[in-house]
């Protein structure tokens, strides 16, 4: 089945003023694109989610969302530090964000949990020291 | 309800109003300071109570559509957060009484809890 790219942008380290623009872009197209409003909302909470991961945890990667006509899928990569037990990293709570990121509202160890929660798959891969990729998938109800 | 009656039983100081944000019927709200709780929830055009006052609130809101966004315990937004909100169309408001309070008053006033469910 052919996928078409939707997006594809860099996200910086600790871009915080930056943090959300990439899913306010896909956001936008998904509208322009005539998805149904639910499918929207679960794609952008899971792209602001990991967009906000890449910037709090990572050292940098990017977000590429494609489609096409039964799901969208969003899938980030970053450059390190990895993840080393993605088991506990998906589970509600588990956080390693530091005070001063929970006093801008983050690190509540929700993040991944909400991307799994609103997501019909998901591929969390990792190598310490190298990268996290993560897929998403959505499927489309229309 | 209307917004306009939620904003004058709480006695709400307007930030930015868009036009006819008080026409606005709300149902539901959702009172939280980290932003991966507020998405947890998910249910569209809701309001939102909260001590934050970064602009990842309004992109947070955008995320779920929620409209009108009520800033408790006196914090007065950052001015890239009233910017950011102007060009999202989200309404802002504020008190200095705080979260606890205000949550009490709008239960009382016959809002209910969102549904803290998956989407369909």
């Amino acid at each position: 089945m052919k996928s078409k790219k939707i997006i594809e942008d860099g996200i910086e380290k600790r871009d915080f003023a930056s943090g959300g623009e990439v899913s306010s872009k896909l956001k936008n197209k998904l509208r322009k694109l005539g998805i149904d409003n639910k499918d929207i909302r679960r794609c952008s909470i899971i792209t602001y989610e990991l967009e906000m991961n890449l910037i709090i945890h990572s050292e940098g990667g990017h977000l590429k969302a494609t489609i096409n006509s039964k799901a969208i899928t969003i899938e980030t990569k970053d450059k390190g530090p990895g993840i080393e037990d993605i088991d506990k990293a998906l589970k509600p709570g588990y956080s390693t964000a530091t005070d001063e990121i929970r006093e801008m509202g983050f690190g509540a160890g929700m993040g991944l949990n909400n991307v799994k929660k609103f997501s019909d798959d998901l591929e969390v891969t990792s190598e310490v020291g190298e990268y996290t990729k993560v897929k998403a998938i959505i499927k489309l109800k229309s | 309800m209307k917004f306009g009656k939620i904003k004058n039983k709480l006695n709400l100081k307007t930030i930015h109003a868009e036009e006819g944000i008080e026409d606005l019927d709300v149902k539901t709200a959702c009172g939280a300071d980290l932003m991966s709780d507020v998405l947890a929830f998910s249910n569209a055009k809701s309001m939102l109570i909260t001590g934050l006052t970064n602009p990842q609130v309004i992109r947070t809101s955008e995320m779920i559509e929620i409209k009108i966004i009520i800033f408790v315990r006196g914090k007065e937004p950052l001015k890239e957060t009233i910017e950011l909100a102007k060009e999202n169309n989200i309404s802002l408001f504020m008190t200095d009484k705080p979260m606890f309070e205000i949550c009490g008053k709008l239960y009382n006033l016959g809002l209910k809890p969102e549904k803290m469910v998956k989407i369909e």
